[in-house]
């Protein structure tokens, strides 16, 4: 009992750290809640050993939530199937990883009878090529599949994209060489089951602290606008000659390479994986993407943690406290938020509190419409 | 003077409905031309056709010679064909500054350009166009949060950041506060005049429309009825016929 507010005091530390981090607007201030978050989670394994998992999928709900909210949020386009890089990643790496040091077809079909016991050196070597295979691999399908769906708009794009998920999912379980639907063993941890957990606790860590401070600078580009002008008018951002196309896909990119990078160490750490419920979970972590992202506020770069950390919070105490209603718990969050707070917790704040975000209601000086027609013209062509 | 766009022939109906019949005109280079014609004579069509929004049953569009009737949107805009439309397609959710950042052309624009960030001289273009529409003081609103009126001068100062050659302006005045309509054909006119930029408006305005363009071409039923100088569009039967019906 103790342990477990000691877990919840950890989050709600977490969540107050975010919030100010929305508001924050001087440089030394940002730069205190940044280093006082990275503390919060270098320390979290150290001081909440039992929660270690808990916590993982705690950063892995954060860098769901961010990577959804590049399309849905910042761009419009709302996926349903960003899950499929997930188990995109989870299946390259593993597939990468056995075939450092043996045959995946002969692996695969054993469905766990054959033990290899890797080495230290084969294990992280496979990992780390894993990995990068995984990221790289999700890149190359989203420019991919980017081709075929970015042509649909609105309810279809979502529909379609889902569609890509569950057919993943479906097409994988019939896959004999990566097992099918009996899914894969995957490689044993050569070492302490602790440090086993703090490893992976780590490197999601890590992935979710990156794609995080990526995103803040992706988003004060170029790129931030024009996808947000893509969110606004794609009608308006065509007609003025933007490469909508590309943007779109890198958007999509960036998205599945820190998902795919995730499921590869998702997969590691969770230690089998099968096609349905591990590596394409529409249903689950497939839904809590959009929901995460949806709780905090769209369209925002801090919505999308604070949205997490709560219904990651949520989740584990209805889990925990009220088995057997935890779904109606959570079909009500996001019932309340879908009819009275579209806008998500930050996205209510900032129409309520507008100029604490520098957003301008009102105009600064009076109205000079139509006086200003001798204004300068120079040409200072950009 | 050299034509810059030339419609050769062009029809494009829906379904059974004939928006436009072998239309053919030309626009000339450095002027300011005009459309006219009653509702529903195909005007809005006749645009989007020629800046690629659907593709020409039968005819040819050219742009500076090229032919561009099979190229997209996007492509012809970058091109420096340019439009703005008659309900206002602005970014609500961005302050009028970052709508007019996202509409520096996109001509030369390489795959790394979009990790870059705006250079300095991009926002003081940005905050003289601004200025120069009337909006310097709004430019930290909302696009979204701004009367129609307004909207309408921050698309027209986007498409001049965008620096195109031809602009084709649908209906610039609609909505626009009768005392703004006189400074709003001055600031049409210097930026054909100071920016060099051809125009091409469709507008219903006739006061309007006499007073800036030099040359009229008038649609009705998605045909071209008449062409000429404001005076003789004036005093044109046909003209004056399909205004008032008899058509």
């Amino acid at each position: 009992m103790v342990k477990s507010l000691f877990f919840a005091s950890y989050g709600v530390v977490l969540l107050l750290l975010s919030f100010s981090g929305a508001f924050a607007r001087r440089r030394a201030t940002t730069t205190t809640i940044y280093v006082a978050i990275l503390m919060l989670g270098l320390l979290g394994p150290m001081v909440l050993g039992d929660f270690t998992f808990q916590l993982t999928v705690l950063w892995m709900m954060i860098l769901f939530a961010l990577t959804w909210d590049i399309m849905g949020g910042q761009m419009g386009y709302n996926s349903l199937g960003n899950i499929f890089f997930f188990g995109a990643g989870m299946y390259i790496s593993a597939v990468v990883q056995i075939a450092v040091v043996y045959d995946v077809a002969e692996y695969t079909a054993s469905f766990g009878a054959i033990q290899i016991s890797f080495t230290e050196a084969q294990y992280f070597t496979g990992l780390m090529l894993g990995m990068i295979a995984a990221a790289l691999g999700a890149v190359v399908l989203a420019v991919l599949l980017g081709s075929a769906v970015f042509g649909l708009r609105g309810p279809y794009f979502a529909i379609g994209t889902l569609g890509l998920a569950l057919a993943a999912g479906e097409l994988v379980g019939t896959w004999e060489y990566v097992g099918g639907g009996g899914g894969i063993s995957m490689p044993v941890y050569p070492g302490d089951p602790d440090e086993r957990a703090r490893v992976f606790y780590f490197l999601i860590f890590t992935a979710s602290i990156s794609t995080f401070l990526f995103l803040k600078w992706l988003y004060s580009t170029r790129f931030g606008l024009a996808i947000n002008a893509i969110r606004d008018s794609e009608n308006k951002a065509e007609a003025m000659g933007i490469h909508t196309r590309r943007y779109k896909t890198v958007a999509w990119s960036v998205a599945a390479f820190f998902l795919g990078l995730t499921g590869a160490v998702f997969g590691n750490m969770v230690g089998f994986i099968e096609p349905l419920e591990v590596a394409f979970p529409t249903i689950t972590f497939g839904i809590f993407m959009v929901a995460m992202s949806l709780l905090g506020g769209k369209g925002t770069l801090w919505g999308p943690v604070i949205g997490a950390i709560l219904f990651h919070y949520i989740k584990e105490l209805t889990w925990a406290h009220l088995l057997g209603w935890q779904w109606v718990a959570l079909g009500t969050i996001i019932v309340v938020n879908v009819v009275f707070f579209q806008q998500g917790i930050l996205g209510w704040i900032q129409d309520r509190w507008p100029e604490k975000f520098g957003v301008m209601v009102e105009p600064g000086a009076g109205d000079d419409g139509g006086k200003s027609v001798g204004a300068e013209l120079g040409k200072t062509a950009p | 003077m050299s034509t810059m766009i030339d419609v050769r022939g062009v029809s494009k109906s829906f379904g059974g409905v004939v928006a436009n019949h072998d239309i053919s005109l030309k626009v000339p280079e450095g002027g300011i031309t005009g459309l006219i014609g009653p509702n529903g004579s195909g005007k809005t069509t006749l645009f989007n056709t020629i800046v690629g929004t659907h593709p020409v049953d039968s005819g040819s569009i050219f742009f500076e010679g090229k032919e561009i009737s099979k190229l997209t949107v996007q492509k012809i805009a970058r091109l420096g064909l340019l439009r703005t439309f008659q309900q206002t397609h602005i970014y609500g959710q961005m302050n009028c500054v970052q709508n007019m950042l996202v509409s520096v052309p996109h001509r030369k624009e390489a795959f790394l350009d979009i990790f870059k960030k705006y250079p300095p001289e991009v926002y003081e273009r940005a905050d003289e166009l601004l200025e120069f529409v009337g909006l310097f003081s709004k430019r930290k609103l909302q696009a979204g949060d701004l009367s129609f009126g307004q909207q309408k001068l921050l698309e027209f100062a986007m498409a001049l950041m965008n620096d195109p050659k031809v602009l084709l302006l649908d209906e610039p005045t609609a909505g626009i506060n009768p005392t703004l309509i006189n400074g709003l054909i001055d600031r049409l006119k210097r930026a054909n005049q100071e920016l060099g930029i051809t125009l091409f408006v469709i507008e219903h305005n006739m006061r309007v429309i006499m007073n800036l363009a030099e040359n009229i071409y008038c649609l009705a039923h998605g045909e071209l009825l008449a062409e000429g100088t404001p005076e003789s569009i004036q005093n044109d039967q046909r003209v004056i016929d399909a205004y008032l019906g008899a058509h």
